[in-house]
C-alpha cells in the first residue's frame, strides 16, 4: 500500500490510519516524540504514526509550557501585562511589545508621536533580522549541519541583542513598547550603532548564502519537502513567511499600512512551491528587505518627543468597547484582542498566537514524508513554545 | 468594505428567519460585530467565505469571552405625586435585574483575496452550564481546528461538528476549565507524592482536619 492509496484527508481534518494490523503490511509503529527532543525546539511532542517509514499520521500535543498567559493577563492592569508579552515568543519581544501597543491604542484611541512610530519600526525591522537569522541557523542544525551555521547566526545576534540591551536594559526580555510611544529616547550614539549593524547585515548575509542557498545537499534535502499549498495556507489561517512561501502576497505592512510602513519602499518577496525551501529563501529575502526599510528609517528619523504627553501610565482605564489589533511579525500575524470593561485591567486579554495556528497544517505538510523531514518541516513553520503553549 | 448593517441587512435578504443582530461596540475602536443564530450561522459562515463581495476567506483569530451572571442595578427617576396635593416630586427608583451569564466565541475575519476586514462574528451560548454548545466553523475555516479546540479546553464551549474536539494546552484528565471567571485555582497545585514544606501547610488548610483519635481508654484492666 502506498500513500497515494490512502484516503485524502477530509477538510475537517480526517485520519490516514488504516487497520492498526494486516497480514500483508504487519503494523503501524507509533512513535511518540518529544517533548524532550532537541528537534522539537522546545517543549513540543508529536505522536507521529508510521508505515514502515512514512508518515500516515501525525498529532501535535501541546501544553508543556502552559501558563495561562491570558489568565494572567486579566489578573493585571494594561501596562502590567507588557513585560509578560516578551516570554510569549522570546526571540521577537519587541514585536510582541509592538502589536499589544496597538491593541490598547486602538482600544483607548491613543496617538504615538512619529520619533517612537520611527523607533518602532527601526526596532521590528531589527527583530526580523534577529528571528528570521536564528531560523535559519536552526533549521540548518535540523538539517544535520552541525554547528556552523546556528553558531554564525547567533554571533549576528548577539549583536542585535547588544543594541536591545543598551536601549531597554534586557537582551532579551525588552519591556520597551509603551501606550502612546517608547520607553527611553534612543541616543544619538545608539542609532549610530544601528545603523553600522544595518551596513554590516547585508555582508553577512552574502557570507551565510554563500555558504548556504546553493548548497547541492541543503537544495536536494529541502526541496519538494512539505508542500503547502496556498489555498490550504489561505483556509487555515497561516500567516507570515509560511504565507508567503506559497506564493500569497499577503503583508500586513503592505495591507493594514499601521505605523509609518507606507512611507518606506520595500518588496514583498514570494514563493512559489511553498515547500522548506521556499520558506528558508523567503526569510532571507526578506532580510534584504528589511535591511532596506531599516536604512531608510535611520536615514529619516524625525526629532520630538518619544511618548504622547498625554498618554497615561499610571490609573490608565480605557474605556469599555472592545479591540483587535495586529502587526506582522517575524513569525506571522500577531494579534492581541483586548475586551474592556472600563477598569484598570482587561476583561479578556487574548494573544493571537501566529506560531500556534501556523502548526494546524504541520500534519498535513508531514504526511507522506519520513521523520526526518518531519524534523525539518517542523523548523520551517518557525515556533516558539513560549508563544505555542502561552 | 460594507458596514457592519449592510452585511446584515444583505445576510437577512439572503436567510430569511435567521436572526442576525448587529453589537454595537462603544469603544474608540468601533469593530462592531454580527451575533448570529446557531441554525444558521454555519451557513451565514460559507455564505460570507464565498461571496464575491466580501470573500471573507480567512478566519484570523477565535477568542472565548465568559460572561457569568450579573447583577444590574439601574436607577431611573420617576415623579411622584404628593398626596397632599403639591407639586409632583422626582425620587430615584432603583430596580434590579440579574443579566444571565453566557459563553461567548469571537471570530474575527479578514479577506486575503480583497483586503479587507475585519468582520467579527459572535456566537453565544444559552447559559454556562448545560447549554454549551455552538456550531463548529472549523469546517468552513480549518484556521479555527485549533482555536476551538482552545476554547473548549480553556472555557468548556462545545463546538458541534468540529472534527478532533480534545482539550489542548491542558491536559486530558483535568476537570475545570481555567479561563472561566469563577475558576478557583486549587490550593495543592504542586502536590507531590512525598508532600513537604509549603505544600503540607497549604493542604492543611485546604482539607478539613482528620477526626480527633479515640481518647486512650482509661480505668481498664491493666495488664
Amino acid at each position: 500500500m502506498s500513500i497515494s492509496d490512502l484516503s485524502p484527508l477530509s477538510a475537517q481534518g480526517g485520519s490516514h490510519v488504516r487497520a492498526v494490523h494486516d497480514e500483508f503490511h504487519g503494523d503501524l509503529l507509533e512513535v511518540s516524540m518529544g517533548p524532550h527532543h532537541p528537534s522539537t525546539h522546545g517543549v513540543f511532542r508529536m505522536i507521529v504514526t508510521l508505515d514502515g517509514e512514512t508518515i500516515v499520521k501525525l498529532k501535535p500535543v501541546f501544553g508543556y509550557l502552559h501558563r495561562n498567559h491570558e489568565k494572567i493577563g486579566e489578573g493585571t492592569t494594561y501596562l502590567g501585562s507588557m513585560p509578560y508579552t516578551d516570554r510569549l515568543d522570546y526571540l521577537c519581544s519587541m514585536t510582541n511589545n509592538w502589536a499589544y501597543a496597538i491593541a490598547v491604542e486602538k482600544l483607548a484611541g491613543q496617538p504615538v508621536p512619529e520619533r517612537a512610530e520611527y523607533v518602532r519600526v527601526i526596532l521590528a525591522e531589527i527583530t526580523r533580522l534577529l528571528n528570521h537569522t536564528c531560523l535559519a541557523g536552526f533549521l540548518m542544525q535540523d538539517l544535520g549541519c552541525s554547528g556552523t551555521p546556528l553558531m554564525y547566526a547567533f554571533r549576528e545576534r548577539e549583536y542585535i541583542l547588544d543594541l536591545f540591551e543598551s536601549l531597554s536594559g534586557s537582551r532579551m526580555m525588552c519591556n520597551y513598547q509603551r501606550f502612546g510611544g517608547c520607553r527611553v529616547d534612543p541616543s544619538a550614539d545608539w542609532l549610530e550603532g544601528a545603523k553600522k549593524l544595518t551596513d554590516r547585515y547585508g555582508a553577512f548575509l552574502d557570507e551565510f548564502e554563500a555558504l548556504l542557498t546553493g548548497n547541492e545537499i541543503i537544495m536536494t534535502r529541502t526541496q519538494g519537502v512539505g508542500r503547502l499549498s496556498p489555498e490550504l495556507a489561505i483556509a487555515a489561517g497561516i500567516t507570515g513567511p509560511m504565507l508567503r512561501a506559497t506564493g500569497v502576497n499577503y503583508d500586513l505592512r503592505k495591507v493594514d499600512g499601521y505605523g509609518v510602513y507606507p512611507r518606506f519602499d520595500f518588496r514583498v518577496p514570494l514563493g512559489a512551491h511553498g515547500d522548506v525551501y521556499d520558506r528558508y529563501m523567503i526569510r532571507i529575502l526578506e532580510m534584504r528587505e528589511s535591511i532596506k526599510i531599516l536604512q531608510q528609517a535611520l536615514a529619516s528619523i524625525p526629532t520630538g518627543p518619544i511618548m504622547d504627553p498625554k498618554a497615561k501610565l499610571r490609573g490608565f482605564r480605557p474605556k469599555a468597547g472592545e479591540a483587535y489589533g495586529r502587526i506582522e511579525g517575524p513569525k506571522g500575524e500577531i494579534g492581541f484582542h483586548l475586551v474592556s470593561d472600563g477598569s484598570p485591567n482587561p476583561y479578556r486579554y487574548r494573544v493571537r498566537p501566529p506560531s500556534f495556528i501556523n502548526l494546524t497544517v504541520l500534519e498535513d505538510m508531514c504526511l507522506g514524508h519520513t521523520v526526518a523531514d518531519a524534523v525539518i518541516i517542523l523548523g520551517s513553520v518557525d515556533i516558539v513554545l513560549g508563544e505555542v503553549d502561552r | 468594505m460594507e458596514t457592519v448593517e449592510q452585511i446584515r441587512d444583505r445576510l437577512l435578504a439572503r436567510f430569511p428567519g435567521a436572526e442576525i443582530s448587529v453589537i454595537t461596540n462603544p469603544g474608540v475602536a468601533a469593530q462592531h460585530s454580527l451575533l448570529l443564530d446557531h441554525a444558521h450561522a454555519r451557513a451565514i459562515a460559507e455564505f460570507l467565505r464565498d461571496d464575491t463581495t466580501l470573500k471573507l476567506d480567512q478566519c484570523s483569530n477565535v477568542t472565548g469571552i465568559d460572561w457569568p451572571e450579573k447583577k444590574i442595578t439601574e436607577t431611573s427617576k420617576v415623579s411622584v405625586p404628593d398626596p397632599a396635593g403639591g407639586p409632583a416630586k422626582v425620587v430615584e427608583q432603583k430596580t434590579e435585574r440579574v443579566q444571565p451569564g453566557m459563553l461567548e466565541v469571537v471570530y474575527h475575519l479578514y479577506s486575503i483575496a480583497l483586503r479587507h476586514g475585519p468582520v467579527i462574528l459572535r456566537l453565544r451560548t444559552g447559559n454556562r452550564t448545560d447549554q454549551v454548545t455552538v456550531p463548529s466553523l472549523t469546517p468552513v475555516w480549518r484556521a479555527c481546528e485549533f482555536q476551538e479546540r482552545e476554547v473548549f479546553d480553556l472555557y468548556g464551549v462545545k463546538f458541534d461538528g468540529h472534527p478532533d474536539l480534545r482539550r489542548i494546552l491542558m491536559w486530558d484528565e483535568f476537570k475545570d476549565f481555567p479561563m472561566r471567571k469563577d475558576y478557583v485555582e486549587p490550593d495543592d497545585y504542586e502536590w507531590e507524592p512525598t508532600p513537604h514544606g509549603v505544600v503540607l501547610e497549604k493542604a492543611k488548610a485546604h482539607y478539613p482536619a482528620p477526626p480527633p483519635a479515640a481518647a486512650p481508654a482509661t480505668g481498664g484492666a491493666k495488664p
